[in-house]
């Protein structure tokens, strides 16, 4: 099945470990990614000013761009991109005033979307749709004793018109690591926001946010954390390493993006991973359960 | 809004108000529909750090009271993270709110961060992702 991909920005430079585990995994289940030429920045959050337009306009070109390559079906590895791709298509799809002032400003573009002729698809949905099963055939690692948490943050289960699974108790990564036959620790702020772009001026927010997050994992034995948010990676990786550097008794946890783990798990070359871009290295306690 | 600040209500200040027009405006939200359960501050990520937690931040503009309303952090605070949306029982997108308060403020002319001032070794460590959001949320 051929797919289109939409990387954006960050995709490319800090979590280039996201783009190297998640392709190479599709691959192994016949999906081809095929990276649209010509893309532009999303824009990250979802303008929700409804009396201008012009933030919406990046996200549409990308979309253009996408049903000019002929495919059904765009990929986003990015929760930001996803929610703002989505939600700008839906702004074009449900109000026809809208969509009529954005057709007027792009009127020298050859390409009209209406809305509805792409469809934006998630990572993880797409490994859901893969099925658990599937990707159990391919399981080459075999773990010890291994206990995850998924964190789901709030991009692709926020506003509930674009959530891939329930918004308060999202269960797909759970699903997935269970049918593989591994252990998910059960946390109460699994679909909290990391606090965001709050990590640019005012970082304590995020501090405090990650502490309550990571010691309510610790407290239940977790010995990594998956998520698909380069943004949520960024925030609880980083200042991890900041509270522990202010606290000795901070115990730290590994964040790794979904993909990585399963890329270790079906045996994709590890070097995928790039554990140089993490700032908790995930390596004795993947060496510990197996993983490496 | 400082402690014991005394308030003063008129039903002038909601029916001609052109900020809260404004507001009505660019978040096409109808804040009258709260009825103030606090759904929306018990669950919000970022409440504790607020002035005034969202579900008052609500109650301030009902009472046409916007610039006490943007007198508070809490838009500044608010992380776009949508669960007070999600959860508010009456269906009014107090994102959206929040998106207008901070629109409102910065269309006057001052953003809340400054590019300028922010120091090479943020810009350098910081991923675009988190630049580029912050900036298009505290910026025009």
């Amino acid at each position: 099945m051929k797919i289109s991909y939409y990387p954006g920005c960050t995709v490319k430079t800090s979590a280039k470990n996201l783009e190297n585990s998640a392709l190479p995994l599709l691959g192994m289940f016949d999906i081809q990614t095929e990276e649209l030429d010509d893309w532009y920045c999303c824009g990250v959050t979802f303008s929700q000013s409804a009396d201008n337009l012009m933030y919406q306009l990046a996200p549409i070109r990308t979309l253009v761009k996408a049903k000019e390559s002929g495919n059904k079906r765009l990929l986003t590895l990015c929760d930001m991109c996803y929610n703002t791709l989505k939600r700008s298509s839906l702004v074009v799809k449900n109000d026809p005033e809208k969509q009529q002032t954005i057709r007027d400003f792009m009127y020298l573009e050859k390409t009209e979307f209406k809305g509805d002729e792409i469809e934006i698809i998630h990572i993880l949905s797409l490994l859901r749709e893969i099925g658990a099963e599937e990707i159990k055939k391919r399981i080459s690692r075999k773990v010890n004793n291994l206990k995850v948490a998924p964190y789901y943050g709030c991009m692709i289960l926020r506003p509930r018109e674009i959530a891939i699974d329930s918004a308060e108790d999202p269960r797909l990564m759970e699903n997935i690591l269970n049918t593989l036959g591994i252990e998910t620790v059960d946390y109460p702020f699994r679909s909290d926001c990391c606090t965001s772009y709050q990590i640019v001026n005012e970082p304590e927010i995020v501090k405090a946010h990650t502490k309550k997050i990571v010691n309510s994992i610790k407290k239940r034995g977790g010995d990594i954390i998956v998520l698909s948010c380069p943004l949520c990676h960024f925030n609880i990786d980083e200042i991890q390493k900041q509270i522990a550097e202010e606290d000795e008794s901070f115990e730290t946890i590994p964040v790794l993006y979904f993909t990585q783990l399963l890329a270790l798990l079906v045996g994709i070359d590890p070097n995928v991973n790039d554990f140089s871009l993490h700032y908790i290295d995930p390596r004795p306690v993947l060496e510990r359960k197996g993983l490496l | 809004m400082p402690k014991n600040k005394k308030i003063v209500l008129s039903s002038a200040k909601v029916r001609s108000n052109e900020d809260l027009d404004k507001l009505k405006e660019i978040s096409e939200e109808n804040i009258f529909s709260c009825y103030q359960c606090g759904n929306c501050s018990a669950g919000c990520p970022a409440a504790e750090f607020m002035d005034e937690p969202p579900h008052k931040i609500i109650r301030l503009l009902q009472l046409g009271l916007i610039k006490e309303a943007m007198y508070a952090n809490s838009s500044w605070i608010c992380a776009a993270c949508i669960y007070c949306t999600v959860e508010c029982p009456r269906g009014v997108d107090i994102a959206k709110v929040m998106e207008a308060l901070r629109q409102i403020a910065l269309r006057k002319g001052v953003n809340h961060v400054n590019i300028d001032k922010l120091s090479e070794k943020i810009l350098e460590k910081l991923p675009q992702i988190a630049l580029i959001s912050n900036f298009r949320k505290f910026t025009l």
